[in-house]
């Protein structure tokens, strides 16, 4: 009885199931049928008209067939936050040789990114790979690496990689897990523990522009609870202007420019990059990691200046210089 | 059949006595205050914390990996021992599912005490990337929750509707109740045949699913570059630590439990004497993994694992890796050896030794990796440059250990904490029973 009663049921289902794709179809093949017919029996025009395509030839079609369509949405030539800017592959060139500590660079960063906090975005590293080898002065950027390891491990899609070799956050995504900070090998991340002291400055510059808050632009905001780290400064790029630690070193450590172009520039010097790399054998950090990096570190070589000048400057515990 | 009515009283829920009012009201009052620092936390930010950008995770995630760890001793004793055939489980399975469910709940809230911004929780669900193993731990922990509580559940039933019987007369409302959540459960031959069924899939499920829960923790850590967290060894060693945790925690609150209820006829000698044993085989697998961890690395670490070895064995970390090493494993295994040590009293001594110590244990996973990076710490302030939880985070802490264990107060308060019906077949109780239906 009980099994009769299942088979009844199922045969029940079967069938209005059925019935109910069925009807599915010839709705829709009506309703595409009636579409044409209104179309045609509006425009009853006979007027041609002369078309040329995209190859160049002329045709001639009836200017009842002639409907406007909407410009194609051409990923490769409109500028898009997570996608970047086409066809450009950004690097950064750091020479150790020049480096003498004067830290101007990093006071430039915490000044056009108002960072606030107790840990600078770009930080001068005091270096010494052993006791009988020579220290250096290393200023470490984020390394915008093209198998970044934070990209791979965010849930949610809040730091991600562009086409243009930037790795961003977007801060009004990130849910503050910080494994990203965890994964990052270089450990240049930053965390707002509390709400970021900015004060109203940020946001007035970052309506100056006219512009709406994204990850690339520097007047966005720091988040509470979110994680931020050096941008590569794309909204100096845009502007054809190099970053701001590029223009705010004395010494010409940085050179920034495009891996397409081939060229790196220090704003006083433009330079072969690949030339530069393989004269001065160019190298990145923690290559055997496979992060592969957008930064390039020329090694501290026949320096000009003596590496003790730039203990002056050097102080162990700050980064960030707060204001008085 | 007096036997029978004599056993339901034994085992029957039981009103809190003095001593169980004040616990419940001491626990319920370290949650208040857990609740109000963790307000506090969401208020401030996470600057109430002692974490910052080189120690990054602290103890909410250490405590986290440890419930996490807790949370095995469901798939451990119930699972394994019901595939083993061994029957000697029987009075503790329903403990061991109690303490599987707190705590991997208790999992899932102290992993979003952690995130910075809590109240973009959604985020995880609506911008989901499959790659990142926290939407691993998005999937298998209410995985577990689910198989956990399944696996405390249908094996109730039958109790549940004999606690219905039980309370008909002397407390009504409790007898609904235990009748709703029962089921309609009569025992009957197509009911019995759909709950073993259903047990006996959930069951096995739960190994998986339970080594899959500890790897993925594992790989939390071992999916980054870190020196100390970069390791194969990982996963397994993560597993076989949790079977130590887990069966810890229950020898502990099996102890307490037996006390309290006075079940020092159900639970004997002879079990906690088998249970011992369990704990003996499943710390000497830790020590096999520790030894993978910890000893093998001395010939070819290099510099910078070196530097962290060192902080562990003989730095910073000294005290709290050895006494997790010692306290949490070696003595245990020492007293375990012996048959007297293998006795209900010194084996609670033990249980809390190894929760303890793999409490402890987990922390030292975490927190010393975070402050040996690659690069020198600078340019930080120099209390950057160290770690110990805040007040805050104690408190908060604190709160979800309380919480987990007032989870298994209320449980212990509202259901049979040894099985009733399992217990009456297998002392031949129910004979009777059985002869009516065949």
């Amino acid at each position: 009885m009980s099994d009769n009663t299942k088979k009844e049921r199922r045969k029940f289902l079967d069938k209005g199931l059925k019935l109910g794709i069925a009807a599915a179809i010839g709705g829709l093949g009506i309703s595409k049928i009636t579409s044409k017919l209104n179309a045609k029996t509006n425009h009853n025009s006979t007027d041609k008209m002369e078309l040329m395509t995209v190859d160049g030839t002329l045709i001639e079609v009836d200017s009842s067939e002639v409907m406007e369509v909407q410009h194609a949405e051409d990923h490769d030539k409109k500028y898009n936050v997570r996608e970047g800017m086409p066809n450009r592959k950004f690097v950064m060139v750091i020479d150790l040789a020049k480096c003498k500590n004067a830290l101007k660079c990093v006071s430039a960063c915490n000044k056009t990114h108002y960072i606030t906090g107790e840990n600078a975005w770009l930080k001068v590293h005091k270096m010494q790979e052993s006791k009988d080898t020579a220290p250096y002065w290393m200023p470490r950027t984020c390394m915008h690496c093209d198998q970044p390891a934070c990209v791979t491990v965010c849930p949610v899609d809040a730091t991600f990689k562009r086409r243009d070799g930037l790795v961003l956050i977007d801060n009004e995504r990130c849910i503050g897990c910080r494994f990203c900070m965890a994964a990052c090998p270089y450990s240049i991340r930053v965390f707002n523990w509390e709400e970021p002291k900015q004060g109203e400055m940020s946001e007035i510059t970052m309506h100056l522009g006219g512009e709406t808050p994204s990850p690339d632009y520097a007047g966005m905001p720091s988040r509470k609870g979110t994680v931020d780290k050096c941008d590569f400064c794309p909204h100096s790029i845009k502007n054809n202007e190099l970053p701001h630690c590029v223009t705010a070193c004395p010494n010409g450590v940085f050179y920034f420019g495009d891996k397409y172009e081939d060229t790196v520039t220090n704003g006083e010097e433009t330079l072969r990059l690949s030339k530069l790399l393989t004269d001065k054998a160019g190298y990145r950090l923690l290559e055997e990691l496979g992060t592969a990096p957008s930064v390039y570190y020329l090694p501290p070589v026949d320096r000009l200046v003596d590496f003790e000048k730039g203990l002056e400057d050097y102080n162990e515990f700050q980064s960030v210089e707060k204001p008085e | 059949m007096t036997k029978y009515e004599s056993l339901i009283n034994d085992l029957a829920p039981r009103k809190f006595g003095k001593r169980g009012t004040i616990w419940t009201f001491i626990l319920v009052v370290i949650i208040i205050i857990g609740l109000i620092a963790y307000i506090d936390q969401i208020r401030q930010g996470q600057v109430v914390t002692n974490m910052r950008d080189y120690a990054l995770w602290g103890i909410y995630i250490s405590n986290f990996v440890f419930f996490v760890a807790t949370s095995f001793v469901g798939s451990a004793t119930v699972a394994v021992l019901r595939l083993t055939n061994n029957s000697w489980r029987t009075p503790v399975v329903r403990i061991a599912e109690i303490i599987s469910l707190a705590s991997i709940v208790m999992a899932g809230f102290t992993i979003m005490i952690d995130m910075g911004r809590p109240d973009r929780l959604l985020n995880l669900f609506i911008y989901a990337r499959l790659q990142s193993p926290i939407t691993w731990d998005v999937i298998i922990i209410p995985t577990s929750i689910i198989l956990s509580f399944l696996l405390l559940y249908f094996p109730l039933l039958p109790d549940l509707a004999i606690l219905k019987k039980h309370h008909l007369k002397t407390k009504p409302t409790f007898s609904k109740w235990y009748g709703k959540l029962s089921l309609n459960w009569t025992g009957s031959k197509a009911q019995k045949a759909i709950q073993s069924k259903s047990i006996k899939i959930i069951a096995i499920m739960v190994i998986p699913v339970g080594i899959l829960l500890q790897t993925i923790d594992a790989w939390l850590f071992s999916t980054t570059y870190r020196i100390g967290w970069d390791s194969t060894n990982m996963g397994a060693y993560f597993t076989s630590g949790a079977f130590v945790a887990g069966l810890g925690a229950l020898i502990t609150v099996v102890y307490v439990i037996r006390k309290v209820r006075g079940l020092e006829h159900y639970i004997t000698d002879y079990h906690f004497d088998k249970l011992a044993q369990y704990l003996l085989v499943t710390c000497l697998a830790y020590v096999y993994f520790n030894i993978n961890e910890y000893l093998i690395p001395i010939f070819n670490a290099p510099a910078e694992e070196e530097i962290h070895l060192n902080a562990l064995v003989y730095g910073d970390y000294a005290g709290i890796f050895w006494f997790s090493q010692i306290v949490g494993l070696i003595l245990p295994i020492l007293i375990l050896l012996f048959k007297k040590g293998r006795k209900p009293l010194p084996m609670l001594i033990v249980g809390i030794m190894v929760v303890l110590g793999s409490w402890w244990k987990r922390y030292i996973i975490v927190t010393p990796t975070l402050l040996h990076p690659f690069l020198p710490i600078e340019g930080v302030p120099e209390s950057w440059h160290h770690y110990f939880p805040s007040i805050h985070e104690w408190l908060i802490t604190v709160a979800t250990l309380a919480m987990a264990l007032l989870i298994i107060t209320l449980f212990v308060r509202f259901l049979p904490v040894i099985p009733i019906q399992r217990t009456a077949e297998e002392k031949g109780l129910l004979k009777t029973d059985k002869k009516a239906e065949s």
